[in-house]
């Protein structure tokens, strides 16, 4: 098989007495979507902290095309192509929809000895961009504020990947956001698959990892509780393994219990 | 319109509504308002003449030049709360260097300004390095500048005041820069103004680094995501309120010959006011420089139309309170739009 884009190689991170993640490795290789399930607390967070630089790992190695690496900020992992979109999407909602998508890296128009953003250009590149993931803008000045959350996010997404990035790590980019919001998530992140990006799809919903994921890394208690293949899954399976299996058939039958005492007037505790 | 666009839920706003919507509308109608409601009640008295009218436009200079600086910092999201003891200290700087210590005036601009410099990355540094609010470093400065100049002057002059400023620089050309009249009774501040607003509003809507004020003001987490070095243009920002500052001092210490301890005391608070005014925000990510300006104006007219209707300058303060109000009640609604969603 080829050389994983991203490799994390027996990662374990403490804090205090806390294990937050213990021995974990996990490989993303390019055109492939490896969707990160677990509930919460199970150590999805921390690292996707440290694949993305913001923290490192206490024991383990992280290894960029086969190469070890230690990221010391995410300037760094961003320096190799390690784009994350997080939650917060880093967008302004008060900016102009070219100026949010250029921000950081504006083009410049120069006139003799000064230096002026170029408006232009931005609008240009902006447009094209948000074209190729099939968000159509009429009004580019417009504020990103007046944009969906699907497509706010979706321009975060672009944003990543116009700036370079070979590899996205998507933190829970569906979980704020309704159906058909989702959908114009999950629709990029298949084409982004299809030009030949690597993307780690962090999710807690398992209907919208299954259907794009090519493989599945369910964290529990912050250690890898089963890596699968997408011919593997299917919903059950991922749901048994997600809520830690057994644990979570023993919650159903704890609730239905419940709602029956409740329903017969008996007491409750 | 050509045919619907499968995932744009975006419209265009009729061109009413978008110009209705900008800041700087409210307070330029509120401004020609107030003009032609003071030019009707005081222009008998003076309002409408060339002096009536340079007199406002002065005084929207002086609060106009802090105003600008203020506002981009203000955008960042940060506050300046020392700019009207920056005033003080630095005019007091001006005038013992040039009264007492025998310095040319280039030399005494040199240490006012070096003075800035220094004080402004040292106000930035404490805000953006060790995360203190600048409410609190600059209120503090505001004290210290404050009484660090009322104790020089004392103890060097024995009084809060330092005058001879004109006797000492005698016929050097320098003073013409920032004292003297353009036309009639206009100060030479008026042009200094203008083109502060010209050079604040480029830099603020044209330049990259205006960009980079929007994003560090409208989120720094996004902003640092984005890979802008959110502390530099903080530091940069703060250097700026600090050395407009100075623009200031040198301006009223070469005018009038002096500098006065208590001088620039409130400009802190009418800086705010006209950026406020002229609809930027105090959370920081959204203003405008022009709006200031308008502001700036609004200061100047009702002051000097207080003046020449013959009310109590008492009255001054109570009406700048009532219109700071009116303007932030009035953008509160026009921003209503671009937040919600």
């Amino acid at each position: 098989m080829a050389t994983p884009i991203i490799e994390a190689r027996s990662v374990s991170r403490y804090f205090g007495t806390v294990v937050a993640l213990k021995d974990i490795s996990i490989a993303v290789h390019a055109g492939e979507v490896v969707c990160l399930l677990g509930d919460n607390g199970a150590g999805k967070s921390t690292l996707i902290k440290i694949l993305s630089g913001l923290e490192r790992p206490d024991e383990g190695t992280l290894a960029i095309d086969g190469q070890p690496v230690n990221f010391r900020s995410p300037r760094d992992a961003f320096a190799r192509g390690i784009a994350t979109v997080y939650q917060d999407l880093a967008v302004l909602p008060q900016m102009s929809i070219s100026r949010n998508f250029m921000l950081g890296m504006e083009p410049i128009r120069k006139f003799g000895p000064f230096r002026f953003f170029d408006e232009a250009k931005a609008g240009a590149i902006a447009r094209e961009e948000l074209a190729k993931i099939g968000i159509t803008v009429n009004h580019l000045k417009q504020k990103v504020g007046t944009m969906s959350g699907g497509e706010r996010q979706s321009l975060a997404i672009a944003r990543a990947e116009y700036r370079g990035a070979r590899l996205l790590i998507l933190d829970e980019p569906t979980s704020a956001l309704g159906v058909n919001e989702a959908a114009i998530v999950l629709r990029h992140v298949i084409r982004a698959r299809a030009r030949g990006l690597g993307v780690v799809f962090i999710t807690h919903n398992v209907h919208h990892a299954l259907p794009i994921g090519d493989r599945f890394v369910i964290l529990n208690r912050g250690r890898v509780a089963g890596t699968f293949a997408r011919a593997e899954m299917d919903e059950a399976a991922l749901n048994r393994h997600m809520g830690g299996g057994a644990e979570f058939e023993a919650l159903q039958r704890d609730l239905v219990a419940l709602a029956d005492q409740l329903k017969t007037g008996a007491t409750v505790h | 319109m050509t045919m619907a666009l499968p995932h744009s839920r975006t419209r265009e706003l009729p061109l009413g509504r978008r110009i209705v919507e900008r800041p700087e509308v409210g307070a330029a109608i509120g401004v020609i308002v107030l003009w032609v409601f003071f030019a009707i009640i005081g222009g008998s008295d003076g309002f409408l003449t060339t002096r009536g009218i340079a007199s406002y436009l002065n005084i929207a200079a002086q609060v106009g030049i802090v105003g600008t600086t203020v506002t981009l910092l203000l955008i960042a999201g940060e506050f300046d709360l020392s700019i009207g003891s920056m005033v003080g200290f630095s005019g007091m700087i001006i005038a013992l260097g040039t009264t007492q210590a025998g310095m040319p005036l280039w030399l005494a601009l040199l240490c006012a300004l070096a003075f800035a410099v220094l004080y402004g990355y040292a106000v930035g540094m404490l805000v953006v390095r060790w995360n203190i609010p600048s409410f609190i470093v600059t209120l503090a400065g505001l004290f210290l500048l404050r009484g660090a100049t009322i104790g020089f002057s004392r103890s060097i002059a024995q009084q809060p005041y330092i005058g001879g400023v004109k006797n000492a620089i005698g016929t050097d050309p320098l003073q013409y820069l920032f004292a003297g009249k353009l036309w009639e009774s206009l100060d030479v501040g008026f042009l200094w103004w203008i083109g502060l607003v010209i050079v604040g509003a480029i830099v603020l809507t044209k330049t990259k680094f205006g960009n980079w004020i929007f994003a560090v003001g409208g989120s720094p987490s996004a902003a640092r995501a984005s890979g802008i070095p959110v502390a530099r243009v903080k530091i940069i920002l703060f250097i700026a309120v600090s050395v407009s500052g100075v623009l200031l001092a040198a301006i009223q210490v070469l005018s009038l010959g002096s500098a006065d301890s208590f001088r620039g005391q409130g400009k802190e608070f009418e800086a705010a006011i006209t950026a406020v005014i002229g609809g930027t925000s105090l959370s920081g990510g959204t203003g405008s420089i022009i709006g200031t300006a308008i502001g700036a104006l609004t200061l100047g007219i009702v002051r000097q139309g207080l003046f020449f209707a013959g009310v109590d300058y008492d009255w001054y303060q109570a009406i700048l309170g009532l219109l700071l109000l009116l303007a932030v009640i009035i953008n509160q609604f026009a921003r209503r739009n671009v937040s919600k969603s």
